[in-house]
């Protein structure tokens, strides 16, 4: 762990720069992707990267290189570059970022049980095979897969003010789908996949509840594909945490980006519907609502004891009690903006400059039961586990679906029903939030794939959730 | 960067053949770049910077076993050849564990591919001064990238691709102090500062119509002609499996009852991959040799795209597709529409622009819903009226390119790629607007 640590340590403390200041971040990354599809392993693929980006700040602006050459010339190169460009883009500057403070502590965060071994190669693909052949054989199964993604991040980063924040991490994806088709109609149903991730070791999988989940996503699969669709009309909704993560991710998460409410992201990822003089004063969601952005969560995806700009990262909330108290803002944005936000400037890889990202953002648990939310609803749908997501570019009027439904009259949950779909306004969905699950409806979840920047980046992100009843939203079904 | 990539290649294709065993096979990808990128908010920049990357895919085959790894190079011969070895190595102690693969299929074709094109690219500097003398009293937001990209290919069967090309994106938008905006783009291979001129006065004469006051729609129908960029977004999602053949066999396509014969869109619908004279390499990632393919003819569906891998696992013909099954650089043909009489036959309804974030309401039955993005307008009697505020559509393809499709643009846009996801794209779309009859308006 940490190999390049000295190396780099020298080879840092030999650049030559006449900058104010400057700062090296070196990742070091490796991924394998492994699956087993229709009973017929794919081949396995694997990835090794590493670089650096070397940023600098040159009378108040700052400029970026970043190389795969960690050589001492290759970096000297990089730096001498991100110089060149801080100079010639210095008439231009939106910012002049003189008095910003720059980062300076030193720390090591590790994943939870990173020095425990994972299984073998071949026990893996043993297990995927095992999980791929529990699918029962049944015409209309036309397609199915078990899947297992694993990576490893190491982080290095040094700066000319003395700080060196070393991260290393260990992540899982694991996952099983099973597509069910009558020739017309098709039904999908997932476990894990693009909805699940975790730091950590072997216990992310028993967390997952991979092993053994085949056969039951088939038998799911084939009822969706038998049953009426989701009826249209206003009802109560419960939302699973494997729809909540998205409802987070798409409607707090993003409007509350910093970044966006400056508008450096109004030409690609979007705006928001939230403005800076909301924090404080905007009523967002019910009493009921509790957010936060929270890095201490040892085995969710984005914890971290500092982010890649080097700000130590705390626990903090975001909206208590419904009211809007701060941004998903890095130091750079608090610097802007004059508001207090949270250690959340991130970058997906050496090549990419870090901006404000979600990380772990949360709900906090409430005090029901499951069973005590669905007894609570009259006229009501479950929804769980999502397949289609679409807001607007203000991160306001939204409409999302799910692989799973089911109907809940009279306090009972009822049939099954196939395309459930909802749609409504951020603004005011979560004022509809009228009962929160307890910490027995938790489930800690995340994506990989969150899509962001110019030029674009994708990172992982944490969302932890109970499950949470919204009132009289507008559901509706597909064509088939 | 510009004459060594190839060189770095070639070096380590030797090497890489000389390490290699007579009964193994092998497979080399190459992706490098070199980008600027330079991004704008308030028409100032807010953020710069430059990355160099280059990397490998490695793919090795032996006893019908085969598996991949992809490893960063670091611009020195020496630990590239080691990382290479290692790679090796890696593969030669996984392949083992494997079971022989029922779906490997190998080009054994030595095919040759080169092309280079090497314009130069004008000074950042330059840029920078051309955006403020243009731009400067305007709230502009966006990045300009630019710089060159390389791709090759090499395989044991004495295959050998290259493709290295200079190119800018610049992709922007102009706000309005109301907070209505315009989309542009000027991209390509030779910067032509008059052209940029042009562009940016285009979106200013928008920006002015968009100062207007607003309207906000009821959910219904509406007459509405899709611009390009907007027709792009629509074309986008169906990429996404929509013409693949693992997908459509596996019940994972939007568009399979198109394929299946259940459905059938307008005749005026005509839908090509069309490689050839795109700025996409003529070869992918994994070797195969791209081929122009008909994937829709007059409303009814013909070929599909099909991998290698989708070919052995469902007795199809390989078509140069990688195994996403994705089109590279798909054209629709165009209609009879003179785009300068677009608002006269649009006579009362939506212009729109761009839509954006579209998904799928209901996949089987290629229901997908969106929203309308920068510069959708009302329009009566054939005159721009108003601004329209962001509104959500969800409609299926079988109405929007079938039963109430009127018409496609005699003119076409060529659109490339802006993503940078891992690296600059250099995927591409030539597409016409269309005017449709009926499109449904839900929020």
């Amino acid at each position: 762990m940490f190999d390049s640590s000295a190396l780099l340590r020298q080879r840092f403390a030999a650049l030559r720069s006449q900058a104010e200041f400057f700062s090296l971040r070196h990742v070091r990354q490796s991924f394998q992707s492994l699956s087993v599809r229709r009973n017929v392993a794919e081949p396995p693929s694997f990835s090794e990267d590493q670089g650096a980006m070397l940023t600098v700040r040159v009378k108040g602006v700052e400029a970026y290189a970043a190389t795969a050459d960690l050589s001492q010339t290759g970096l000297q190169r990089a730096l001498e570059q991100a110089e060149g460009l801080a100079r010639e883009i210095a008439a231009h500057a939106l910012l002049d970022l003189g008095d910003q403070p720059v980062a300076s502590g030193r720390h090591d965060h590790l994943s939870p049980n990173l020095d425990r071994p994972l299984p073998s190669l071949g026990e893996w693909l043993d297990l995927l095979a095992r999980e791929s052949a529990s699918v029962p054989k049944d015409p209309r199964l036309v397609d199915w897969q078990a899947s297992l993604g694993i990576g490893h991040v190491e982080q290095i980063f040094l700066s000319s003010a003395g700080a060196e924040l070393r991260h290393a991490q260990r992540f899982l994806f694991p996952g099983v789908s099973v597509t069910a088709s009558d020739g017309h109609d098709s039904q999908s149903r997932s476990l894990g996949r693009e909805n699940f991730g975790q730091q950590g070791g072997l216990e992310v999988i028993e967390r997952c509840g991979l092993v053994g989940a085949s056969a039951s996503v088939a038998d799911q699969a084939l009822q969706l594909l038998l049953a009426p669709n989701t009826p249209s009309g206003a009802r109560d909704l419960l939302l699973m945490p494997d729809q909540m993560m998205l409802q987070i991710h798409e409607s707090i998460g993003h409007p509350l980006e910093m970044d966006r409410i400056l508008g450096d992201e109004r030409n690609y990822a979007g705006t928001s519907f939230v403005k800076a003089s909301d924090f404080g004063r905007l009523q967002y969601g019910s009493a009921k609502l509790n957010v936060t952005f929270d890095p201490s969560i040892d085995e969710e995806l984005a914890s971290y004891s500092h982010d890649d700009d080097g700000t130590s990262a705390s626990k903090q909330f975001l909206i208590r009690d419904g009211l809007l108290l701060r941004p998903l803002g890095g130091a750079l944005s608090q610097h802007r903006s004059g508001l207090q936000g949270v250690a959340n400037s991130r970058a997906c890889s050496w090549n990419r400059a870090p901006i404000d990202r979600m990380a772990n953002l949360n709900i906090e648990p409430g005090d029901r039961s499951l069973e005590q939310l669905i007894a609570g609803i009259e006229h009501g749908i479950l929804m769980r586990t999502n397949r289609s997501w679409s807001i607007d570019d203000a991160r306001n009027k939204f409409q999302f679906g799910c692989e799973w439904g089911q109907l809940i009259e009279q306090g009972e949950l009822k049939g099954v029903v196939k395309n459930p779909n909802y749609r409504g306004v951020s603004a005011q969905f979560w004022r509809n939030l009228s009962a929160v699950g307890d910490r027995s409806t938790l489930q800690v979840l995340g994506t990989p794939n969150c899509g962001k920047g110019e030029p674009n980046q994708v990172v992982r992100v944490g969302h932890a959730s109970p499950a949470c009843v919204f009132s009289q939203i507008d559901v509706f079904g597909g064509d088939a | 960067m510009t004459c060594t990539a190839l060189q770095r290649f070639e070096d380590l294709v030797a090497a890489l053949r000389d390490a290699s065993r007579a009964d193994e096979q092998f497979t080399l990808g190459y992706n490098a770049e070199h980008s600027r990128f330079i991004r704008f908010n308030h028409a100032k920049v807010r953020q710069a910077g430059e990355v160099s990357q280059a990397s490998a895919l490695l793919r090795l085959v032996h006893d019908r076993r085969q598996a991949e790894v992809q490893f960063t190079l670091g611009d020195d011969r020496q630990l590239d050849r080691q990382r290479l070895g290692e790679a090796l190595e890696k593969l030669r102690r996984t392949l083992p564990l494997l079971a022989a693969d029922p779906y490997l299929r190998l080009d054994e074709s030595p095919w040759q591919s080169r092309d280079v094109q090497a314009q130069p690219l004008p000074a950042c500097s330059d840029v920078l001064a051309q955006i403020e003398q243009g731009a400067s009293t305007l709230d502009l937001v966006g990045i300009y990238a630019a710089g060159s990209i390389c791709r090759g290919f090499a395989s044991s069967f004495g295959a050998f691709g290259w493709h290295q090309a200079n190119s800018f994106n610049l992709d922007w938008s102009l706000f309005h102090a109301n907070g209505q905006a315009v989309k542009a783009n000027y991209a390509g291979q030779a910067w032509d500062s008059q052209a940029l001129a042009v562009r940016l006065q285009q979106a200013r004469n928008q920006l002015e119509l968009l100062g207007r006051p607003g309207m906000t729609l009821t959910p219904g129908s509406y007459r509405a002609y899709l611009a390009p960029a907007a027709m792009d977004e629509i074309v986008g999602l169906l990429g996404w499996g929509g013409f693949s053949a693992q997908a459509l066999a596996t019940g994972n396509s939007a568009l399979q009852r198109l394929y299946n014969g259940d459905a059938q869109l307008s005749p005026r619908v005509s839908i090509d991959e069309q490689v050839t004279g795109s700025l996409s390499p003529m070869f992918s990632n994994e070797g195969a040799l791209r081929r122009d393919v008909r994937l829709v003819g007059e409303g009814r569906a013909l070929e599909r795209l099909v991998s290698a891998r989708s070919a052995a696992e469902f007795a199809l013909q390989a078509n140069g597709a990688d195994s996403h099954e994705s089109p590279c650089a798909l054209s629709l043909a165009p209609g009879n529409l003179p785009s300068s009489q677009i608002l006269e036959r649009l006579g009362t309804g939506l212009y729109i622009s761009n839509l954006w974030y579209l998904n799928y309401s209901d996949l089987p039955a290629a229901r997908m819903t969106g929203l309308t993005r920068f510069a959708t307008f009302w329009v009566e009697d054939g005159r721009i009226q108003a601004p329209v505020s962001t509104m959500r559509f969800d409609d299926s393809l079988y109405n929007l390119l079938g039963s109430q499709l009127e018409d496609l643009t005699h003119e076409r846009e060529l659109i490339l790629s802006t993503s940078t996801y891992e690296q600059r794209q250099t995927g591409s779309s030539h597409l016409p607007g269309a005017l449709v009859k009926g499109l449904t308006l839900t929020l």
